[in-house]
């Protein structure tokens, strides 16, 4: 559905995005992860073709981002929902939708049957007449995500849809995606919310100028390598120590009567580990897998800019 | 160029200024304030003159300079409009979402431009016409026959008049780029009346003269600046310069 091949974005000599390269399969929720500035919301917008690339390619749909004409099939079949929502202040939630389905060329038909849809799917419908000034952040949010749904579009994006959002807010938009991901929209979701992101996505790429890693969270979280056994013993002493050292010369630390092993196995090493403190006497309480998360890879990631 | 889409941008603009009860105020008092205080000079003059004084004169030598103000008040009340239409999305931050949407940068800057253009010609219109209508009913016994309309008022209504609302809008259209408070573009945007004001100042020192012919050159000199502005402003509105650059 997106696919993009060393996409590059420079205003003058600062380049906000370098050589990304990705795809976004048909129907996937993918997240790009990065830092205030990692150049997300730049990549939306050379996606949704409001801005111009530098170099490299990009298709969406199968057009080609960058030609004039293929822009305007593109922006035909997306949907954006940008970081400020921009929405009529002074026009209701009803007129907002109308006008943006009119741009969209839908139909009058098509309208008033879509309208009242997506305002009953974001609970707003009892709101539809109500002036969109009046709204909370939370309901201008969500009726920013029916406007970008009018036309129903082959790919939603979205940028940072929930920050500045309260908590109860936030959920409610983040149901709202978890429900179109039901319905296999392709949604392309920029956030800096670790958490938000490994919940909604199926798909993440960490970015901070350049795509720093891609792959499911579970394959992010590997990336780190960052496993450890914990073992919780009655008591410690040297000879399990010792014997411990052995097999592990680095990364076995002590904590009272705890223990704790890097490792980067734990079916292969653990039952090494629990053999070597049974013979030096050990009477073990607890074992458990201590595994890296997401966190964990982005920060490495991240931080591996500052190191470039 | 699909008008259908630039018409959609038009009444969505005319709703919203609709909402804005003191923009509706602005550009109707304006044109009938000043359509109502001219009435009363004519009023004022024509007295005089059935008292025997130079009234027939004098109205001959104001009713022309008294049309040709149209012409600036149609330069002046888009400052309004199109400081609202394109600063209101800035402000609004609505500009974004609208630019993805399936439209040209024409289409979008038609349609802003038709919203920022009619109510303010409507206006003076409306005013002209007052002020014609008064004139003509004032003026009846003077000259025994009416004045208006006069081909040098069509001239003025139905060329000088649009052409400077149009001028005053394709400035509001570069000022846009450079401002984000509404107020602000609006009075920079009342330099665009300059030209207008001078051709009025030119004219009360007898530098000019507002016949038939000069009118005519005016207006082809509005058309001429109007075209190269049009250039100007459609290079001023970029997407990349929009969504990146615009404060």
């Amino acid at each position: 559905m997106i696919e993009t091949e060393n996409l590059t974005k420079k205003f003058g000599d600062l380049t906000a995005v370098d050589s990304v390269s990705f795809r976004v399969n048909d129907g996937e929720v993918f997240g790009f992860l990065g830092p205030n500035g990692a150049g997300k919301t730049t990549t939306v917008r050379m996606l949704c073709c409001l801005i111009s690339k530098t170099n490299g390619k990009a298709r969406v749909a199968g057009y080609e981002v960058g030609s004039r004409t293929d822009s305007l099939k593109i922006r035909r079949l997306i949907g954006l929902v940008p970081d400020n929502v921009g929405l009529y202040d002074s026009l209701s939630a009803y007129d907002n939708l109308d006008y943006y389905g009119r741009f969209y060329d839908c139909t009058e038909d098509e309208r008033k049957d879509r309208i009242p849809h997506y305002l009953k799917m974001l609970d707003l419908w009892d709101k539809k007449d109500a002036v969109v000034g009046t709204f909370s952040k939370g309901m201008k949010q969500k009726l920013a995500i029916a406007r970008a749904l009018v036309h129903e579009p082959q790919v939603l994006f979205m940028d940072e849809p929930t920050v500045n959002l309260d908590p109860e807010a936030a959920k409610a938009v983040r149901d709202i995606i978890l429900e179109l991901k039901r319905q296999k929209k392709t949604i392309f979701l920029n956030t800096h919310n670790l958490d938000e992101a490994q919940r909604i996505c199926d798909r993440i790429g960490i970015l901070n100028t350049r795509l720093r890693a891609i792959g499911t969270p579970e394959e992010l979280e590997r990336t780190v390598r960052s496993q450890a056994t914990v073992v919780q013993l009655e008591r410690t002493n040297d000879i399990i120590l010792a014997a411990l050292r052995k097999l592990y010369p680095s990364g076995v630390s002590v904590d009272g009567s705890r223990i704790t092993i890097a490792i980067e196995n734990p079916d292969k090493e653990n039952p090494a580990i629990l053999e070597a403190i049974v013979r030096a006497g050990g009477r073990i309480q607890s074992v458990s897998v201590v595994g890296s998360t997401l966190e964990d890879a982005y920060l490495e990631l991240v931080r591996e800019r500052r190191r470039d | 160029m699909r008008l259908s889409k630039s018409w959609d941008v038009t009444s969505k603009d005319f709703k919203v200024f609709l909402k804005k009860r003191g923009l509706i105020f602005s550009i109707l008092a304006f044109p009938l304030i000043i359509s109502i205080l001219l009435s009363f000079v004519v009023e004022f003059v024509t007295q005089s003159a059935s008292g025997g004084g130079s009234g027939a004169t004098d109205l001959q030598t104001l009713l022309p300079s008294f049309t040709f103000y149209y012409a600036i008040i149609a330069a002046i009340l888009p400052t309004s409009t199109a400081s609202y239409s394109l600063v209101g999305e800035k402000v609004e931050k609505s500009l974004e979402p609208l630019l993805a949407t399936p439209m040209t940068d024409e289409e979008i800057l038609l349609g802003k431009g038709t919203a920022a253009f009619l109510p303010p010609l409507g206006a003076t219109l409306l005013g002209a016409s007052i002020f014609m209508v008064f004139t003509d009913v004032l003026t009846h016994g003077t000259f025994g026959y009416f004045y208006f309309p006069s081909l040098d008022s069509g001239i003025v209504l139905a060329l000088l008049a649009p052409l400077s609302a149009i001028m005053s809008i394709e400035v509001n259209v570069m000022i846009s780029s450079r401002v984000s408070d509404a107020r602000v573009s609006q009075q920079l945007g009342l330099l665009t009346v300059f030209p207008m004001a001078g051709a009025y100042l030119a004219s009360e020192l007898g530098l000019i003269s507002l016949v038939t012919s000069t009118l005519l050159i005016i207006s082809c000199i509005l058309l001429i600046a109007d075209i190269l502005l049009l250039y100007v402003s459609r290079a001023t509105f970029q997407r990349d310069k929009i969504l990146t650059s615009w404060r």
